[in-house]
Order: structure tokens, then sequence, then C-alpha cells
């Protein structure tokens, strides 16, 4: 405090006690935050049962999973043929059909996203706080996404498998209305932080609510609501991936058997082919928006 | 001293400052003007090094500013502190942390992130604003201020790097005559001082009323540099071929400003 006292400016004086009073405030509403946040993770821990003494108990077996599961591969017959025991066509010798499968997952999570995609970016600007229409649209389009991605894909998908029967139908519309919810909030979050003064002189020129969202906002989130599509695409893959556990189509239900008769190198197979796959979507995803933000960024 | 010998920046085909040489005595106060395209601002920006050039050296007290890296040119652009047309605070931080932002060069690393200060820094920085009667906003969001106000806040950053030299790139061309004159008048008035001042203006008055000597830049060369007075409209026209008050009309036009010859009247 002699730093500011020593300047002997009453402006500075008064800055320097301002400041000290609002570093007060500030830390004692940090302190009290945390001790809410810790009591709350305890609370949490305690009622999910997450004992740290289970989790240690645990631990060594997720190990031993892996270790049964991980192919028993040769080095001497590495590249043999699908008969021989050890090689790496013995090992994945239904190929084919999974790489079909997944294929079939790959399109059900693109269908989805984009049917979701579609569904969010249609609700999101009455869920957007700075420029719902009226505060009825507003609370109606915000209730509605968060309806659509509280409930589980897999309640979805059970109900579609009713209603459509068994087939990748079901997980795609399952999964859509989900990524409608989950992307619908992260679209209306990103039109909430944009510049509003665009907006502003939209609406003065006579412009319409509609002509507000296409010219002001639109071109201001869309490269956020590109990313935001993409890592959806991502995660469907993986949701995709499991929804079949229901019979709602794709690789899972493959998986599921694998899992359920212990088949325990194929799981690895099947896992290892996913992770593959999430990774070429992800390399491919990065030079797509790249691509398409660059010609955005052109046309404007 | 500041000295320029033959700077050169190509944007592709486009050079836009083309073999500039140029000596500055340390305390002088530069007014550098020319119309859209005429590279004040590139030549500017690459004397605190934001933009490299393609060719030429920038030589301060000996120091061969053109091939600093890392650590010695993030202390180069300490001590030349720059000011932006747009002003470029954090719009969502308070105004004290965007002046503290002049002496982060200065601090380590955790303690600086941790947005850590010293009760002298902050003295230092309070006094600062105060000095442009801002004190009383240290601990507003800096959106919340007018753009001359913000403008002055970004002086008072500048002044905490305790620079040699300020950089002001066309800092009144977002503002009104009033603010504009305030803000001018801080930048004599830091100038006086002894740090040495180069701004680009679009305003020939302004720069004639302001500068120790005026630059001018056409399309990238330097056509003129001297003291105002010998700045007059008969050499604007022989420099440029066009009238002042064309001459004012198509500077504002880089800047989107109103040209103040042709402002509404009052």
């Amino acid at each position: 405090m002699s730093a500011a006292y020593s300047t002997g400016l009453p402006a500075v004086i008064r800055g320097e006690e301002a400041y000290r009073a609002a570093q007060r405030q500030k830390r004692v509403q940090a302190a009290l935050g945390a001790a809410i946040l810790l009591a709350c993770l305890l609370a949490a821990a305690w009622v999910s049962e997450a004992h740290p003494a289970t989790l240690w108990a645990g631990l060594p077996r997720i190990g031993e999973y892996f270790s049964r599961i991980l192919p028993d591969l040769r080095w001497a017959s590495l590249f043999a043929d699908a008969e021989t025991e050890g090689s790496i066509a013995f090992w994945l010798y239904r190929l084919p059909e999974w790489a079909w499968l997944i294929f079939e997952t790959a399109n059900m999570a693109a269908l989805a996203t984009l049917m979701g995609s579609a569904a969010a970016l249609l609700l999101s600007f009455p869920a957007a706080r700075n420029i719902a229409p009226s505060p009825l649209a507003f609370h109606l389009a915000r209730r509605t996404l968060e309806a659509l991605r509280t409930v589980p894909e897999i309640v979805y998908a059970l109900i579609f498998v009713w209603a459509f029967g068994v087939g990748p139908l079901a997980g795609i519309l399952a999964i859509a209305l989900h990524s409608a919810g989950a992307n619908g909030k992260l679209f209306a979050e990103a039109i909430e932080n944009a510049d509003l003064k665009p907006w502003e002189a939209v609406r003065a020129a006579g412009g319409s609510w509609g002509h507000g969202c296409r010219f002001a906002v639109l071109p201001q989130v869309l490269p956020n609501f590109l990313s935001y599509l993409l890592l959806r695409f991502e995660v469907n893959i993986r949701s995709a991936s499991v929804i079949g556990f229901v019979g709602a189509g794709g690789i899972g239900e493959e998986l599921y058997k694998v899992i359920s008769f212990n088949y325990y190198e194929e799981i690895s197979a099947i896992v290892l082919l996913v992770i593959l796959t999430v990774a070429c979507v992800d390399l491919l995803s990065e030079r797509l928006r790249h691509a398409a933000i660059g010609r955005l960024e052109a046309a404007r | 001293m500041l000295e320029i010998e033959g700077l050169t920046r190509r944007f592709g085909a486009k050079t836009a400052v083309d073999g500039v040489s140029l000596r500055v005595p340390a305390g002088q106060m530069v007014g550098v003007i020319g119309r859209s395209g005429a590279g004040k601002s590139t030549m500017l920006r690459m004397l605190n090094r934001l933009t490299d050039p393609s060719e030429g050296r920038i030589r301060f007290e000996g120091t061969d500013v053109t091939a600093l890296r890392g650590r010695a040119l993030r202390d180069w652009r300490m001590r030349c502190a720059m000011i932006f047309q747009q002003f470029n605070l954090v719009q969502r931080l308070d105004v004290l942390t965007n002046v503290l932002v002049g002496r982060l060069n200065r601090r380590p690393m955790i303690t600086s992130l941790l947005r850590m200060f010293t009760a002298e820094e902050r003295a230092m920085a309070l006094a600062a604003l105060d000095r442009f009667d801002l004190a009383e906003t240290a601990l507003q969001r800096a959106d919340t201020l007018s753009g001359g106000q913000q403008q002055r806040v970004a002086i008072a950053r500048a002044l905490l790097q305790e620079p040699r030299i300020i950089l002001a790139d066309e800092p009144i061309a977002s503002l009104d005559p009033r603010n504009s004159r305030i803000v001018m008048d801080a930048l004599r008035g830091v100038n006086r001082e002894g740090i040495t001042v180069l701004v680009n203006l679009h305003d020939l008055a302004t720069a004639r009323d302001y500068c120790d000597r005026i630059v001018a830049l056409n399309a990238g060369r330097l056509v003129f540099d001297g003291p105002p007075e010998e700045l007059t409209a008969k050499r604007i026209r022989e420099v440029y071929g066009v009238s002042e008050e064309e001459f004012a009309e198509q500077a504002a036009e880089a800047v989107g400003a109103t040209a103040r010859h042709v402002a509404v009247p009052a």
C-alpha cells in the first residue's frame, strides 16, 4: 500500500483502496466457491459410491482385461493366411464383414449429424437469449433442446426399434434427436457471444427477425457451427457403434455379441477398427474445416 | 537514434513500403502522412516487428532490430510501444489490468499468468490513468469506456512499458475532434518527456499542429521529409499531384474517418 501512498496522488490512493476492497471481496467469493465445490464433489462421490479403496482394488483388473483381449500374435507367422494361428489375418478373420459394418456405422453417424444439426440450426436462434423473438419462444426452444439431449440415445433407440423394427433407421433417428439437443445448445451459446451491432443495423434497416439471423448473426457464427458439427460427427461415430447393442444397426450388434460371448480377441479387433475410423474422420474433418472456413472467409 | 535503411515490404506482387530510409533523433515527434495504401501502417508495424521487412535494416542505437528474435525481440517491442487505431484493449478485462499488460514483459511467467502484479506497478498504472483523468475507471471493464477514454487507456498501457519510442498508428482516426485533441495532447505531452513519437496521421492540419517533422509517403516511397512549415499547399500539389483538400479526402478514406476539411459544419 505504501507504493500508492508514496505517490501522494489522492486518485491513485483511492484507486489502490478500491482495488484492495475488490480483491478482498473476490478472495472471499473464491474461497466460498471452492468450499462449496469441494463439498459437492465429496457428496457426489459418497452418493455414487466412488470410494478410493474400490478404485484402487479394481485398477489391476483393468490391466488384466486388456491383456485378455490382446491378440495372440506370433512374429514367425505374422503375415500368414487366416488359417494360421498368430497371424494378423487370423486375428482380423472377419475383416470384410466388420469393415462393411463400420462403413454402415459411419454413414449412420453422418446422416444423424446432418439431420440433428439442421434441427439444431433452426432451434438455436430462438434459443439464444440475446436475439430470441419472445420469452415464450426462448423458453420453448430451450426446453425442447434440453428434452432432446437429456434423454439417453439408447432410450430413443429402444423406442424407434419398437416402432420401425431392428435396423440402422432407428439408430439414425435416435442419434439425430440427441445431436439436435446437444448442438442446439452449443449453437445458441455461440450466437449469444456474437456481436449485436450488425443485428441492430439490419433491424434498423427494416429487416425481419429472420433477416437479422441470416445476415447479421449467421455469417459471424458459421465457423463455430462448423467446428461443433464436425466434433459432433466424431462423437456420433462412437454413439453409432454402441447403439447397435439394442439392435439399432451398425457395428454395435457385432460388438455386443463378441463381448457377451467373451470372444476376447475379437473385441480388441473391433475396438481397434473403431479407433482407426475415428482417427481417419479426425484427419478428414480437420481438412474439411480449414477448407470450408477458408471459403467462408473468401466469400465475405 | 532510430535509423531505417532501404526498408521494403512486399505482399505478393504488391510493394507496400519501397526502400524507405529515415533517421529519427531521440525525442522527436514525427508525423507520417500519406493517402490510402501509402504504406504508413506497414512501416510502423515493421518498426515494432509486428510485420517483418522483406528488405532493409532498422537500427536503434547501434542494435540491429531486424535481426532480433525471441527474448531480445520481445524486449525491443517493450521499448517501442504501439498504439492502434482501434485501441486494441482487451474488452472483457478491467481497465487496470489492461494498463498492466504494459508490464508483462518484465514479469516472471507464472506470476504474470496469475495476474499478480506488485503494489509499485499498480501505483504506476493508477498514476498513469490519473494523468489522463481515468483513475476512477480502473476497476471497470474496458468496454464500458468511450472511444476517447479507451485510447487514453491504451496510451497509459504504452507508458507502463517505459518505452523509448511510441509508435501510434492512426490514433485519432476513430475519434471525434474533441477526443482527438485530448489524445494528441497526451502524445505531445509524453513526447516532451523525452519519448520519441512516430505517429501516422490522415489529417494534415493535426500533423502540422503537433509534429516537429513531417514525413510523407506515396505508394510506399518517401516523398517528403522536413519541418511542417515546408509542407505547404504548393508542396502537397507537387508531391501528390492533387490539392490539399483532395489529399485530405483521400487520406481520410484510407482509415474510414471523415476529413476535417470536408466535415459537416458545426
